[in-house]
């Protein structure tokens, strides 16, 4: 592989919590908690975990929009990790974000028109004939069309795919070399969800755009993404080929994931699937040792709940944060 | 249970919207039905038509819902609400996370439909929602917590258990799961087929999760734009989905053990303040003939399964 687009190496987050009288108790949420990740031009890798794994906050950290606690980002081998004000702004301009409540992300009193126009104008494009030019063929490239038609409306006169057309055109207007998408499809139906992933994959194809997916559905990533990264509580605790997760899943929890998505079948309705108990802990004060041993079908008592497992390479490109495999 | 030609509209500054457009399904004893399709096709209206929690603004609400042989569009609001509301049939809805009082205490809460309407006093009404709970893998301690001290799963655990105090003949959950990570909604779901086996009571479950929904139908609609398209059981539609609108949706549903091609349905689904005078399929249907620009009629292709398509009337297959 020639040089990655980015790479991620050890990056925390964590956000501070008072507590107590006084506020006098500082406490941390460790949102992210040391996870690394490595990104090729023009690869599409997907980020899967439940709500409050942390799978939001890296997404954000990635694109700085939040301040790194400690670790690192490369971005085309520049250290992004703290880029001051000045900086940040060349880094905004590669790299784009698509949320996942369309309606939300868009403001509700500005045109489609001026919401696409807007990055253009912060990042200096004088003309306004080149900003019209820009805008025309965005709104085609995400088959807003006829363009006309819609580029005097307002976000609330689309409809949900529609809308998060607009966020995804606005997401690549600048040009980017990075887009992360959080979870841009889990508000949209069934049949509007594969036509926006279509769109995000021929996007991906045609502008050699970089893709972080991040999503709680596994079912969707297999026609996405070339690799996944399991995440559980702030850790990412299993890497590999689409293929290889899918078909090899080593991690307990990645089995447990996987075992409980259904498919279309009417058989389904009479088993009953295995569950591992309990909840996600809490990450002010994540259980020592592995953080999924609470839960775990396979814990090893006196290692799981007193050492925290290394990532180990069990395969080319595979690896697993779990002591079953050291 | 059955429902003939159930129709709900109600009135908007915008005009009428048909939400629930000449709707006929039957409900047979320890079954439960999928009611699928996408947002806005009017499948939690429907719901709401069945328990009669309707919009303010109703301007027409007719048909006939025949429960137990008696008809309940002739019950007046007080009978309905004293024989039949929360107690024969009970509701989980949508959101149901938020559907708890904050304030009160689960136990409270909890008991309140059986001190209404069923004159227990209050020691045994709590003996009983401490059973409920324990049946829905809840501990009772919890009776005399507040709601914001329980996780997402748990609240929706309880929810499921305060409708299955009265012991209901009917359940009807819409949407029980979509605000629930995955590992939770299996914990859901193997709880609601526990509870579908043991007490054999019968279930309307609304979603518009395909997959998720072949996790408990034992016959599955299909609705599009107010209307029931196709009815069918579970073995047939998993299988081989008869009305273009299901074969369609089937085909945008990823699968995670097969591979399988994508595709999705161009265009949105009609307005339901206006819709098409024809099949409201018709538009985006890839089979779309002269016949369509006629509303299709209802056939039946066996007792309990029908699709409202005229590449299926009668004397064409």
């Amino acid at each position: 592989m020639n040089d990655p687009l980015l790479r991620v190496e050890n990056l925390r987050k964590y956000f501070e919590v008072r507590r107590g009288l006084f506020g006098r108790r500082r406490l941390y949420v460790k949102a992210v908690d040391g996870v690394s990740l490595t990104l090729a031009r023009g690869e599409a890798v997907s980020v899967v975990g439940e709500s409050g794994c942390g799978k939001t906050t890296l997404g954000k950290t990635i694109l700085r929009l939040y301040e790194p606690t400690n670790g690192r980002i490369v971005f085309e081998g520049e250290d992004v990790t703290h880029l001051g004000w000045k900086e940040l702004k060349w880094y905004r301009r590669e790299t784009g974000l698509v949320q996942q409540d369309p309606f939300g992300a868009l403001p509700p009193f500005m045109t489609v028109k001026r919401i696409l126009e807007e990055p253009l104008i912060i990042h200096g494009f004088k003309d306004k004939r080149e900003r019209e030019e820009r805008i025309y063929k965005v709104l085609e490239k995400v088959r807003l069309t006829p363009v006309e038609d819609f580029i005097n409306k307002y976000p609330h006169m689309l409809s949900g795919g529609q809308q998060q057309r607009l966020v995804i055109a606005r997401s690549i207007i600048l040009g980017p070399k990075l887009i992360v998408a959080d979870e841009p499809v889990s508000m949209l139906d069934a049949s509007v969800r594969v036509e926006i992933l279509k769109l995000l994959q021929e996007l991906q194809r045609s502008y050699d755009l970089s893709i972080i997916y991040i999503t709680h559905d596994l079912s969707t990533t297999r026609y996405f993404s070339e690799r996944i990264y399991i995440m559980y509580a702030a850790h990412v605790v299993e890497s590999a080929s689409t293929k290889e997760i899918l078909s090899n899943p080593m991690h307990p929890y990645t089995r447990a994931l996987l075992n409980v998505i259904p498919d279309p079948d009417p058989s389904n309705r009479f088993t009953i699937k295995e569950v591992p108990a309990g909840e996600p802990p809490n990450l002010i004060d994540p259980p020592p040792g592995c953080r999924f041993h609470p839960r775990c079908p396979s814990f090893v008592k006196g290692l799981c709940d007193a050492k925290e497992p290394p990532m180990i390479e069990v395969d080319k490109g595979h690896q697993v944060k779990c002591w079953l495999y050291g | 249970m059955s429902i003939s030609n159930l129709v709900m509209y109600y009135r908007t500054l915008k005009g009428e919207v048909r939400a629930v457009d000449d709707v006929t399904l039957s409900l047979q004893k320890g079954e439960t039905i999928a009611i699928i399709g996408e947002s806005g096709c009017g499948k939690s209206s429907l719901a709401k038509s069945i328990i009669r929690l309707l919009p303010r603004n109703v301007s027409r609400y007719s048909g006939e819902i025949l429960f137990n042989g008696v008809n309940l569009m002739e019950l007046d609001e007080e009978a309905f609400n004293r024989e039949v509301r929360w107690t024969k049939i009970t509701y989980v809805p949508q959101a149901a996370l938020n559907s708890l009082n904050p304030v009160i205490k689960i136990g409270d809460q909890m008991i309140e439909p059986l001190l209404l309407r069923r004159k227990t006093d209050k020691r045994e009404a709590l003996e009983r929602a401490a059973n409920a709970l324990k049946l829905v893998g809840v501990s009772d301690v919890f009776l005399h917590h507040y709601p914001f001290e329980l996780s997402g799963g748990m609240k929706q655990r309880v929810i499921i258990a305060m409708a299955l105090l009265t012991d209901p003949q009917l359940m009807i959950l819409d949407e029980p799961t979509s605000s629930l990570d995955v590992l939770t909604q299996a914990n859901i779901m193997n709880l609601l087929k526990r509870i579908k086996k043991e007490m054999g009571l019968s279930m309307i479950f609304i979603t518009h999760d395909v997959a998720l929904s072949s996790e408990l139908a034992d016959r599955v609609a299909v609705m599009y734009a107010g209307q029931v398209v196709e009815l069918s059981s579970a073995e047939e539609f998993y299988g081989s989905p008869k009305h273009p609108y299901s074969q369609k949706l089937m085909d945008s549903v990823p699968t995670l053990r097969r591979d399988k091609e994508l595709s999705f349905i161009p265009g949105s689904p009609p307005s339901l303040l206006d819709p098409p005078r024809g099949c409201r399929f018709a538009e985006r249907c890839p089979f779309k003939f002269e016949k369509c620009s006629q509303d299709p009629p209802v056939t039946f292709l066996d007792e309990d399964s029908y699709v409202k398509c005229w590449l299926y009337e009668k004397g064409r297959l």
